[in-house]
């Protein structure tokens, strides 16, 4: 019971984890940029969810404030796209990298600043709720991360191998140039996409801060979020969520049954294990071009 | 305007193009060598300390900087290599090995331990690099922690002073013995990595940056490019760290943290990817922001009785700075004067489009 109590908690935490490299995936499948700051976004949605719904806030019914705050994030990537990382089209990878490092700083500091540096809890309505069956206890927020993320990662899926949007979203990754010679208009597309992955990143944040407390440096979870990306393969949506899973589970299990320590690093070790043994992920969608 | 008219092969890659720039090193040379003598007057050496900190900075920086600036890397783990520098010298001090042979050594070690870590991931698009680094950085401490008996854990491990040869060389009693001998690593270092840069090695770390396909056409060997350049990286990065120890004088598991590897990063981006001096520049940069801060914050508390008191203020303007730079300057403020040099130089012909690079349309890295 204890073990599968442990399971399920670890699956949730993973499912979390999933959505954030959903929302990193997402970015780079379309873009090819790496959004270092997504644990950011995520947090930042979070807390605007918070600053909606909370009685110290505003006070908004839970129901609103949800797709209030998701619509707010989607504008929120959008507008970063288009007033920033619009400019750097065409730059180095690498400069982008540094840019979303430092607009997770930039993020972290005005969460702190307009909400609170405490760890603070998002008001649901169904928080304290459990469904028993057995011996086993099932928060509803447990079973809502799940079943939410297997919904968005199902629709993710057909909308990028289905809807025409989506392929266009393929093709601007794959050569920007190709894809401007098809009439795709390729900024518009890389905004639309940056919207997109806010708003997972508002669905991650809010999910988060209904199962446990969120505080600024909460974004720093991006990491393992990136992880679970590797992991799973660079650009493969179900490979993210798999990732996630990965992580999510060995994370409690590690520090359950391992030596104290290990749950922290144990992530990172599977992390490198995969980068030795099987480089692009586990689905990976690397090809190598012959010079 | 001066023309340099190249009559052999070897004026491609001089030192120095022309004697004006080499009388105007020589007097850099002259100055730096000349500023203790300056506090030693006042008789206060507490901003020779400083000074003596933004030179520290400035190796760490100039050890990114080959591997970002000149090899197109991303690091964001520096700071575990200065961590790995600075706990094997004072581990090394501590056995009794002299400092002339241990600080060498930390260095090289700290260089091969980063290039295993680094290896399998090295054969992977940037990206991937930038990953594992980040990870790495996050995991520093809890490796600090969990490694006690050689770093002291949370408690933190105090810096044994530098012997050379009978010589004490300590940060506070003996701040001019302390200034030269870092000013001193930090010239041998130029000295090479300039050197380096005309290598047939140098050379294919930038054919790296610049095109990874034609590098490989060329017949280089990416794999082991890369690797050397992050070997050569990671040990400037170790030998900075073990000076950072000497400077500070006292490390925990909090010293060499993640903010520590991306303000190196913000460093070489400020001074200007891909220069030695801008290593340099960004590190005086760093040195300066947080003294103009706390300075900012006084004054405004003194004469308009306006208290800032907000947490991570300082990272997050260090972040705003870095933006600006990345999207006004992505050449850094050495760039920024090359622009103004060129100006003048060839005044009234500069066009504003000189020094426009040229748009690049991404391709996915998926197929390599």
């Amino acid at each position: 019971m204890d073990f599968l109590q442990l399971i399920i908690s670890g699956l949730a935490n993973g499912c979390v984890y999933g959505l954030i490299a959903l929302g990193f995936v997402l970015i780079y499948k379309a873009t090819e940029a790496v959004n270092f700051a997504q644990g950011d976004f995520m947090m930042l949605g979070a807390f605007v969810c918070i600053g909606f719904t909370n009685h110290e806030y505003m006070g908004l019914d839970f129901w609103v404030a949800v797709p209030l705050s998701i619509l707010v994030m989607g504008v929120f990537g959008y507008l970063f796209n288009w007033g920033i990382l619009r400019h750097m089209f065409g730059q180095s990878q690498t400069s982008i990298v540094i840019l979303t490092i430092a607009m997770g700083f930039i993020i972290r500091f005005f969460a702190g600043f307009f909400w609170s540096h405490e760890p603070t809890s998002l008001e649901t309505p169904f928080a304290g709720q459990d469904i028993r069956s057995g011996g086993l206890v099932l928060g509803i927020d447990e079973v809502m991360i799940v079943v939410v993320t297997a919904i968005l990662t199902l629709l993710f899926y057909l909308f990028f191998s289905r809807s025409r949007i989506g392929l266009a979203m393929q093709a601007a990754s794959q050569n920007q140039l190709a894809a401007y010679y098809m009439g795709i208009p390729v900024k518009r597309i890389h905004s639309l996409v940056w919207g997109l992955s806010g708003m997972v990143a508002a669905v991650a944040g809010i999910l988060f801060a209904s199962k446990g407390a969120i505080d600024p440096s909460t974004g720093l979870l991006g990491i393992k979020a990136f992880a679970a990306a590797a992991i799973g393969g660079f650009g493969s949506l179900p490979g993210a969520l798999l990732g996630g899973l990965i992580i999510g589970l060995v994370e409690p299990l590690a520090s359950r049954y391992g030596p104290p320590g290990v749950s922290q690093i144990a992530p990172y070790a599977i992390l490198l294990l995969i980068l030795i043994f099987r480089p692009g992920g586990i689905f990976s969608q690397t090809q190598r071009k012959k010079v | 305007m001066r023309f340099v008219f190249k009559t052999s092969y070897d004026a491609d890659i001089q030192l120095f193009k022309h004697r004006a720039q080499a009388v105007w090193y020589g007097l850099l040379l002259l100055l730096v060598l000349a500023t203790p003598l300056y506090f030693a007057a006042i008789g206060d050496a507490y901003l020779l300390g400083e000074i003596t900190g933004v030179l520290i900075l400035a190796i760490a920086g100039m050890g990114l900087m080959l591997l970002t600036g000149h090899t197109g890397l991303p690091s964001l783990g520096h700071a575990t290599f200065m961590a790995l520098g600075c706990y094997l010298n004072i581990n090394f001090l501590g056995a009794g090995v002299p400092w002339l042979i241990a600080f060498p050594l930390s260095g090289l070690i700290a260089g091969a331990l980063g290039t295993m870590i680094a290896l399998p991931v090295l054969r992977l698009h940037g990206v991937y690099l930038a990953l594992a680094t980040l990870a790495m950085s996050m995991l520093t401490s809890d490796f600090v922690v969990m490694a006690e008996p050689w770093t002291g854990g949370i408690a933190g491990a105090a810096v044994p002073d530098i012997n050379i040869f009978g010589v004490e060389v300590n940060r506070y009693s003996t701040p001019y013995k302390f200034y030269y001998l870092v000013l001193f690593v930090a010239i041998l270092l130029v000295w090479f990595y300039r050197n380096l840069l005309r290598t047939p090695t140098g050379r294919s770390f930038t054919a790296v940056r610049d095109s990874e396909i034609s590098a490989r056409a060329m017949g280089i060997n990416l794999t082991r490019t890369k690797a050397m350049s992050f070997f050569l990286s990671a040990t400037a990065a170790g030998l900075a760290g073990a000076l950072f120890g000497h400077s500070a004088g006292y490390v925990t598991n909090e010293t060499f943290d993640l903010v520590m590897s991306i303000t190196l990063l913000l460093m070489i981006v400020i001074g200007g990817l891909g220069f030695i001096h801008g290593a340099f520049f960004g590190a005086i940069v760093v040195g300066i922001i947080p003294v103009a801060i706390a300075n900012g914050r006084s004054f405004l508390a003194t004469t308009f009785d306006v208290n800032i008191n907000v947490p991570g203020l300082e990272s997050a303007l260090f972040a705003f700075i870095l933006i600006c730079f990345i999207l006004f300057e992505p050449m850094g403020l050495y760039g920024r004067w090359l622009k103004i040099r060129t100006y003048f130089e060839l005044f009234p012909f500069y066009r504003k489009d000189m020094f426009k690079r040229q748009k690049s349309y991404l391709k996915t890295d998926r197929v390599q």
